[in-house]
């Protein structure tokens, strides 16, 4: 049954679920499922004001939700034609950065995993989009773009990257343990964060704020039992969480059909209600989250999302990514359904702004990520000595007397 | 004389099973007996009172309880069960169910939420029911917790303590007595401190609970229901035993043992029997803390006596004793009169018939023979 699963071509799998639609007529709806159309969004250019911070109103494609147990977000969300200039801005940035990384990585200046996140661009920007800074986010270890979107710097990630002294974590951290305010990381075991982020609604609501924490997680690491046990926690106690499955299709290199007895990983939440929206619209991600966050914080309990994404690269800088996959299938999202690409024709449709300023736009966030990289690259290494390898072990001033080196003579005096 | 043995006399002085900890070990009404032989001489020292380690502890929590209103105690059975061994008993009643919240047994998931919540700021004290539930959940200990400081360049801290009863009990078979200390006191980032006395359980606990890094609180089932008496410093609010400082429990000359948690008590039964039988006097030292270890209380004995005994329940392999001993030799050898020794756990899965798990763990007589042994007495 394995082997046959195994050799079943992916567009056979609608077949599959007709035929379970026919036997149980209640999941037919269930094979409308969203677009992963990054340009599907409408606006009336008319209505399109001229001042750069004054809202307009966006109608998100009919086919941009999909609910569980819920009634679907609105369809239209205010913008402004700065925030799509942002928003625009912030993917660009991301895309640039990762692809700094790659080059980096290829040119064996990053060591060890590094995990890119090229293709998924619309799911962080436009989370972040959605949130305020006291605001929590949390993630597995493709990490990099949550990182730069909740406020740290392209320098600082890469300078990570690079184990550079003036990276994010000094130097200590790497690609996949990224921290900054109103974000935990940055977790390299797949589905840990997944409690952990629940631990985050935890506090909002045991302080009494009024914030959210959205916690991302991917198709494969749904499978988690600990992802189940952080659902229940929440449901019961009534966490202001944003549990959400970034949904790119693999985990790792595994068909998420090949992984999940259930596909709808929305529905994954049984008892809490569930949103599917398609996450290469970065428009509809931030209704999505916005409306998820109001929904949470008034009290209505956690949420499971499914952001329908994709990954351009490989699972890490290891895997061509394509033994389980198709370049075709590859060439098709990045060339029709490209996150980015999809806003900036929205973007000239409705006249927000021109192709020249876009170029600009693009120029900058490149001569702005080129500078970073080359400004991480100048970073110096921490330096290989005993007081920088101890440090942080332990929280400054409760520190052992001392902590052992390779061997005793190595040991590392605390001088307080 | 009767300062040295003090800690040991008064535990005899008061010794006793708590009724809701049905299983009495025999070797446990050794030590009480022989603790009665001392009671006279104690009996009238100022202010002192008598605690059961799980009365301390109950008491050291309501006092970080109150103090600090970050912190929140979670576990499954804490609150309206009032513990599975009533170590947070009238909790609930006393801070509410915002402070004092009952979990479902799902260990990963809410070690994992403490996590997090401890990641946002606040204190939680997690109790597992017992530790070996916590192998559920020891990546979010390791991994989460003890790590994310480092990580994060030592921007994200993580002020967490977690609790529960650690080691062998009684009849409970292979899945239920497991001794931790080594494999929590191996991990970087984490703090491991484990109570004898009622003074140790309140003292470390307030220290774990107000220690701004994740700190792995082994206790023992055995010891729930027996009383100390507590000094009237240690009975106040901000009495504390710090970190990383074992404690001499009773002061000897011929042999230096090193114990932690129960088997403390043993040495201590089995130093004052090798002082009626042979006329020698081994050193207890009650290590309190397991990370970090007291290396300089262990040497300055061993430099003092020359022959050292680690004592402890786990399984022998890369377990505390042989850390004890790595450490003495690397540390000590040029002092020592005899090869360090180690008694420790039998290398079994803990067996249910009584007889046999009594071969399995250290008992006084035990400690007493292999120590005369050592000296050959």
């Amino acid at each position: 049954m394995f082997s046959r699963a195994l050799r079943v071509p992916r567009a056979t799998t609608p077949l599959v679920r007709a035929r379970v639609a026919i036997t149980r007529p209640s999941t037919v709806a269930a094979l409308r499922s969203v677009t992963t159309n990054a340009a599907s969004s409408h606006a009336d250019k008319a209505a399109v004001p001229d001042a750069d911070d004054q809202p307009f109103q966006v109608i998100l494609s009919d086919e941009s939700f999909e609910t569980y147990e819920l009634d679907p977000p609105s369809y239209t969300l205010d913008v402004t034609k700065k925030e799509l200039k942002d928003m625009y801005s912030n993917m660009v940035v991301t895309r640039q950065m990762e692809m700094a990384a790659d080059r980096l990585y290829k040119e064996k200046k990053i060591r060890g995993f590094c995990h890119l996140s090229t293709g998924q661009e619309a799911v962080a920007v436009g989370i972040e989009h959605a949130l305020t800074k006291e605001d929590d986010v949390i993630t597995a270890y493709r990490c990099h773009g949550f990182a730069l979107m909740r406020g740290a710097s392209v320098r600082s990630i890469i300078g990570e990257l690079l184990g550079r002294r003036e990276g994010i974590a000094y130097g200590k951290g790497g690609s996949m343990h990224m921290f900054t305010k109103g974000f935990y990381g940055g977790n390299g075991i797949v589905g840990a964060q997944v409690p952990v982020g629940a631990g985050l609604a935890f506090a909002h609501k045991y302080m009494g704020r009024k914030n959210a924490s959205v916690i991302l997680y991917g198709d494969g690491a749904s499978n988690q039992g600990q992802v189940f046990e952080a659902f229940n926690m929440a449901k019961l106690w009534g966490l202001p969480a944003l549990f959400g499955c970034e949904n790119n299709k693999y985990g790792m290199g595994t068909a998420a059909a090949r992984s999940s007895a259930l596909t709808d990983y929305y529905k994954r939440g049984q008892y809490i209600p569930g949103l599917k929206v398609n996450g290469m619209d970065v428009l509809a991600v931030k209704a999505a989250v916005k409306y998820g966050k109001e929904w949470t914080i008034a009290e209505n309990g956690p949420l499971v999302l499914e952001y329908v994404t994709y990954r351009y690269g490989g699972h890490s800088m290891s895997d061509p990514g394509t033994t389980y996959r198709t370049r075709e299938e590859i060439q098709r999202m990045r060339s029709t359904n490209d996150p980015i690409a999809g806003l900036k024709q929205k973007i000239l449709d409705w006249g927000v702004c021109n192709e020249e300023e876009l170029k600009t736009l693009d120029k900058e966030a490149r001569k702005h990520v080129t500078e970073e990289v080359a400004a991480a690259e100048a970073m110096a290494f921490p330096e290989n000595k005993p007081e920088i390898l101890f440090e942080d072990v332990y929280v400054r001033g409760s520190e052992p007397q001392f902590l052992r080196g390779r061997t005793p003579d190595e040991n590392f005096y605390f001088s307080s | 004389m009767s300062r040295y043995l003090r800690p040991a006399a008064r535990l005899a002085a008061s010794a006793r099973i708590a009724t809701s900890a049905p299983r009495t070990l025999p070797r446990l009404t050794t030590s009480a007996s022989f603790a009665l032989s001392q009671r006279r001489s104690f009996a009238d020292v100022k202010g002192t009172k008598d605690y059961t380690v799980r009365d301390a502890l109950n008491e050291a929590m309501a006092e970080e309880l109150e103090q600090n209103e970050k912190v929140f105690i979670l576990g499954e059975e804490v609150a309206q069960y009032n513990g599975a061994y009533k170590v947070t008993k009238g909790l609930l009643d006393r801070f509410g169910d915002k402070r004092v919240i009952d979990t479902p047994i799902t260990e990963s998931g809410f070690c994992g939420l403490a996590v997090g919540a401890a990641l946002s700021g606040l204190a939680p004290i997690c109790e597992f029911m017992t530790f070996n539930f916590a192998m559920q959940a020891i990546d979010q200990v390791v991994n989460s917790a003890a790590k994310t400081l480092y990580m994060s360049g030592g921007i994200q801290p993580c002020n967490i303590t977690f609790r529960g009863p650690n080691g062998f009990a009684s009849g409970v078979g292979a899945q239920h007595s497991q001794d931790y200390s080594a494999w929590y006191g191996s991990i970087p980032g984490l703090k491991v401190v484990s109570p004898w006395s009622a003074e140790d359980a309140k003292g470390l606990l307030k220290a774990a609970i107000r220690d701004p890094n994740p700190v792995v609180f082994l206790e023992n089932e055995l010891m729930y229901g027996v009383s100390f008496p507590m000094s009237e410093a240690a009975q106040k609010d901000d009495f504390v035993v710090p970190f990383g400082k074992a404690k001499i429990e009773r002061q000897g000359k011929d042999l230096t043992l090193v114990s932690l948690s129960r088997t403390v008590g043993q040495c201590m039964v089995a130093a004052e029997s090798l002082k009626k039988k042979y006329g020698v006097e081994a050193e207890v030292i009650n290590l309190r803390s397991v990370k970090p270890l007291d290396v300089e209380s262990i040497i300055k004995s061993v430099k003092k006596t020359g022959r050292l005994i680690s004592v402890e329940s786990g399984f022998p392999f890369a377990g505390m004793g042989a850390e004890i001993l790595a450490t003495t030799m690397e540390y000590g050898f040029d002092y020592l009169d005899a090869p360090a020794q180690r008694i420790t756990g039998a290398e079994v899965p803990t067996p249910y018939a009584q007889g046999l798990e009594q071969l399995s763990f250290p008992t006084e007589q035990i400690i007493e023979d292999y120590a005369a042994k050592l000296l050959r007495v």
